[in-house]
């Protein structure tokens, strides 16, 4: 903290001075009222925080944070990402992109950043469209999207976030939905609270491009009916009257909507979340959204593991004890020499 | 076939000068070839190594293929190692080798053209079976066909005699050939003169885990070594004396291009109190600087392989904008990747050093071949006005300075800029008089401190011009940077029309300012007027070097001027090429440099252009020169 400013802040302690530029009702909005009250929460310190993006709509996010931020360029973020950490690992940084510019331009530093490990906080806002270029479909859009580059529907599957960040590495896997207020805040302390590259992708409504494109899970009316929230150690339920639960199949490796009452069974019956069970979290979000399943919330799979740049650091740090005299000198005359007199 | 080597080493226009008196070199030109396999590549270095350790001065051309493990005995598995040394201050690694050492069919064909008239063939008769021969595409033994008789020819069972001296190792025949390469080092240090024992230190370093091998290939190397001594060898085949170069007194080292770049960068990162952060992706012809950087850790180098060319630069800029120096390093088709950050980085005014070791293109191009052919890609190569310095290193040593020039310019002016070096620098080696580095001087940056009242990231010294370096973890200076427009003051976004003409403006602005922090243009040979300036800019330092040296010696009046900075160009360049008739520009690109000083002096140049993957030859240089002085 601010040395200066002893003070607790605020949310708004957050927010710059600068003019937010996104369309009226554009669900940024909401996400970034929630990452300023995070911050808050967690009383984080703007000058050790850093937020950096790389082009989309979602990228113009670090202009409106009172803190260090770095908006760069089309799907590189992650990779500026690193070599902030790898200069200063001490610093707090949070990497804000969409689905175009990390999933399509950036998808293969998205892999490796999650591979690598690296600490920081990924916050994909997915709204399955291209905003900032005027709504082309992107790599999440639904196959038959009709957008401007595709008249007559897109012929392309989709590529779900999650799993491919299951599928490259990531060890912290969360979702959650850009007007959930009340719980979003929670999901991302617990996105910071993990040491190592956090994944978390956000629902986030384009009100221009791509509206309502979640309104058949996010619809206050069936909401409770059409989400889990997963909370660790806690059985799966969900519904207004947490009717329902999601249990494993029995005798088979495959997951189930279970009825409680209709089906006489307890809580007792259903799957315990495990956020550690790699395998359950592949099973989750693969299942999430398909026929007859909810849409998976929560944080989804936490299983730390050292991060990269601490590993980085070490071996560096090992390196300098292990010649603390290392000097230009004793570089230059490394090898052999001759004199010549 | 008699002919004595010193007698054919006469002064002909080349890098090669030999006295007149028997058995008593000045100079000579060695070519070790061999198949990829044959390991001639590390003779060429232990042979160098040997011979810098005695006080010879001397130039080295590794030249290997793009292939790493090309079927044995082609033509195209063949790798050569040429070492120019002698007493006199050498500058090139020789026009035409004097010697050529063939360890197989393939390299005798394809190193044949290049050996002087008269020179001496060492084969070894081994490895001159029927199936090499036609690997190599020989219809007939060329040993036999009457191929070599303008040159000495010197037979000898290599394979076998290399076989006997291993045989108490209980080494297989195949691991036990592996060690023909020390024989025939061996040989070649009897035949020069030189010490074994460095030799023998690096056997037992690198084979510490295998005593074995080491043993055998020490046994090999003693081997060569006597057969040389008690095979009372003679006339061809005699022992030869090359004289102690005279070079400036001090400790010397032998250096290639990409060690004394490396060795630079730390030093200039040190200079600047900083701590380095290299973002690279492997790529012939500069990964040796990763490699090199990767093991300096101690020094508080970090260094980051990226998944790809473009991870590997934005990593460099996300490091320097947390105070770090950036630096990425790269070759021709890794640097296109690069060129959107690049804009980047001039956009935000971040420091950052590019490394480029250029090698033939277009495209994949010549991986493993020298050329100077990305000039325009570092002056022009971007989209938008986005002038960035560019300066380019002239020979292995010197990359060293070149390094800490590029950490000072990026540093004081808040800017990335683009270090040219290329694969013939990287891999050349050279002795070095080891330089004093207290005498170095030293440009601290400082970082914006806590706190300042009415903070503007894009604040800037009035003098450079370069902005702020307010970085991450600064109580009170919380900013935001970005690729679009940002206000002349504040770097807050800005749309307005003024204010991009402004900040172009600034940019350019910059890139002159410069232009008055660096030196004078100076002249390395002759007068500051004349018929012909022969002007150049990189690892063509030596060839022009002893070309205008020649010319001269011959009355003629040319001077040479070789440039470093690119640019911005020294602001006397213009007043300088005015003083002469004509301006030979040699470059082994199809003019580039050229377009640069035509365009910006209005000027006409006579071009001297060669992409074939060789250094210039000195011989023709001097012809090229004869045609205007
Ligand atoms: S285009 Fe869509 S995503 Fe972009 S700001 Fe507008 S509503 Fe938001």
């Amino acid at each position: 903290m601010n040395e200066l400013s002893p003070k607790k802040l605020t949310a708004k302690d957050f927010a710059t001075d600068q003019e937010v530029r996104w369309c009226p009702g554009c669900g940024d909005y909401a996400i970034l009222k929630a990452v300023q009250k995070t911050l808050a929460d967690i009383e984080a310190d703007p000058a050790n925080t850093v937020f950096i993006s790389g082009i989309g709509c979602s990228s113009r996010f670090p202009y409106y944070m009172a803190t260090y931020g770095f908006h760069t360029i089309h799907g590189r973020a992650p990779a500026f990402a690193t070599g902030v950490k790898l200069a200063n690992p001490d610093l707090d940084v949070w990497l804000v992109t969409g689905d175009g510019d990390g999933l399509s331009i950036g998808g293969n530093h998205m892999l490796h950043v999650l591979r690598r490990n690296l600490d920081l906080q990924i916050l994909l806002f997915n709204n399955e469209i291209y905003g900032l270029t005027k709504g082309q479909y992107s790599p999440t859009s639904r196959p038959g999207t009709r957008s401007p580059s595709s008249p007559t529907g897109s012929v392309e599957s989709s590529l779900n976030p999650a799993a491919f960040a299951l599928g490259s590495g990531a060890r912290f896997i969360a979702r959650t939905i850009d007007t959930d207020q009340k719980r979003m805040p929670g999901v991302l302390a617990r996105a910071h609270a993990h040491k190592g590259a956090s994944f978390v992708e956000i629902f986030q409504n384009c009100i221009v491009f791509n509206d309502a494109i979640f309104a058949d899970f996010t619809d206050k009316a069936v909401a409770a009916d059409r989400q889990i929230f997963l909370e660790h150690g806690q059985p799966v339920t969900f519904g207004k009257e947490s009717q329902f639960g999601i249990r494993r199949t029995p005798g088979d490796l495959t997951l189930e909507v279970v009825n409680l009452e209709e089906q006489g069974l307890t809580t007792d019956d259903l799957l315990v979340h495990d956020e550690t069970d790699h395998l359950l979290a592949t099973m989750l979000v693969n299942v999430s959204g398909t026929e007859g399943f909810p849409v998976v919330l929560g944080v989804i799979c936490c299983n730390p593991g050292e991060s990269y740049d601490t590993q980085v650091s070490t071996q560096v740090e090992a390196a300098q004890e292990a010649k603390p005299n290392a000097d230009m000198k004793e570089l230059l005359y490394a090898g052999s020499t001759w004199e010549v007199s | 076939m008699a002919t004595n080597l010193a007698q054919s080493q006469a002064s002909d226009g080349s890098d090669q000068i030999a006295s007149s008196v028997d058995s008593e070199l000045e100079s000579v030109v060695i070519r070790f070839a061999g198949d990829s396999g044959d390991g001639m590549q590390l003779t060429g270095t232990q042979f160098t190594h040997s011979t810098a350790l005695m006080g010879t001065d001397l130039a080295t051309f590794p030249d290997f293929p793009a292939e790493i493990r090309a079927p044995a005995g082609t033509t195209f598995g063949v790798s050569a190692y040429q070492i120019n040394f002698g007493a006199r201050k050498v500058m090139t690694a020789g026009d035409e080798p004097d010697v050529l050492v063939a360890m197989n069919p393939a390299a005798l064909k394809v190193n044949l053209d290049a050996l002087k008239p008269g020179g001496t063939v060492v084969v070894d008769t081994g490895s001159f079976g029927a199936r090499n021969l036609t690997k190599a595409g020989y219809d007939e033994n060329p040993l036999e066909s009457g191929d070599l008789s303008p040159f000495n020819v010197i037979e000898l069972d290599i394979s076998k005699m290399t076989l006997e001296s291993v045989k108490e190792f209980g080494l297989s025949n195949k691991e036990a050939l592996r060690s023909k390469n020390m024989w025939t080092l061996g040989l070649m240090l009897w035949m020069y003169g030189r010490q074994r024992s460095s030799v023998v230190d690096w056997l037992r370093g690198k084979f510490a885990k295998r005593p074995e091998v080491a043993d055998a290939n020490i046994a090999a190397l003693n081997a060569g070594h006597a057969f040389g001594e008690t095979a009372e060898l003679s006339g061809d085949l005699g022992q030869r004396t090359v004289g102690k170069a005279e070079v400036q007194p001090g400790v010397y080292r032998t250096i290639t291009g990409a060690e004394s770049l490396a060795l630079g960068l730390v030093a200039g990162s040190k200079l600047a109190d900083l701590n380095i952060m290299l973002g690279s992706y492997p790529i012939t012809p500069a990964s040796t600087l990763l490699h090199q950087l990767a093991n300096l850790k101690q020094h508080g180098v970090v260094t980051f392989q990226a998944e790809d060319e473009i991870a590997a630069i934005c990593a460099a800029i996300g490091a320097s904008f947390a105070g770090s120096l950036g630096v990425t390093s790269s070759s021709g088709p890794g640097i296109a990747l690069k060129t959107e950050a690049i804009g980047l980085a001039i956009s935000t005014e971040l420091p950052l050093v590019i490394v480029n070791s250029q090698r033939g293109g277009p495209s994949t191009g010549l991986p493993t071949k020298t050329e100077q052919s990305d000039l325009y890609q570092a002056v022009y190569g971007r989209n938008g006005d986005a002038p960035i310095p560019v300066i380019a290193a002239s020979a292995p040593g010197e990359c060293f300075f070149a390094a800490i020039e590029a950490v000072r310019i990026a540093t004081k002016y808040m800017t990335p800029m683009i270090l040219l070096t290329d694969g013939y620098l990287a891999n050349a080696a050279e002795p070095w008089p080891i330089p004093d580095f207290d005498t170095l001087e030293p440009f601290p940056v400082s970082f914006v401190e806590a706190n300042q009242e009415d903070f503007r990231a894009f604040r800037r010294d009035e003098t450079t011009l370069g902005r702020n370096w307010a970085i991450p973890g600064t109580p009170g200076l919380e900013h935001r940077i970005g690729g679009i427009e940002k206000d002349y003051d504040s770097g807050n976004i800005s749309y307005a029309a003024d204010n991009h003409q402004r900040m172009t403006d600034l940019r350019a602005a910059k890139i002159e300012a410069l232009g008055r922090d660096i030196p004078e243009q100076g002249i390395e040979q002759g007068d500051a007027t004349g018929k012909v300036a022969v002007v150049g800019w990189g690892s063509t330092y030596g060839p022009i070097y002893r070309a205008v040296e020649m010319a001269r010696a011959e009355g003629l009046e040319v001077s040479q001027i070789h440039v470093r900075h690119i640019w911005p160009l020294p602001s006397n360049m213009e007043e300088l090429l005015s003083g002469f008739d004509h301006v030979m520009v040699p470059e082994m690109n199809n003019g580039q440099f050229a377009t640069i000083l035509r365009d910006q002096f209005l000027i006409d140049t006579f071009n001297v252009n060669q992409v074939n993957g060789q250094p210039f030859k000195v011989s023709d240089l001097v012809a090229r020169i004869k045609e205007l002085a």
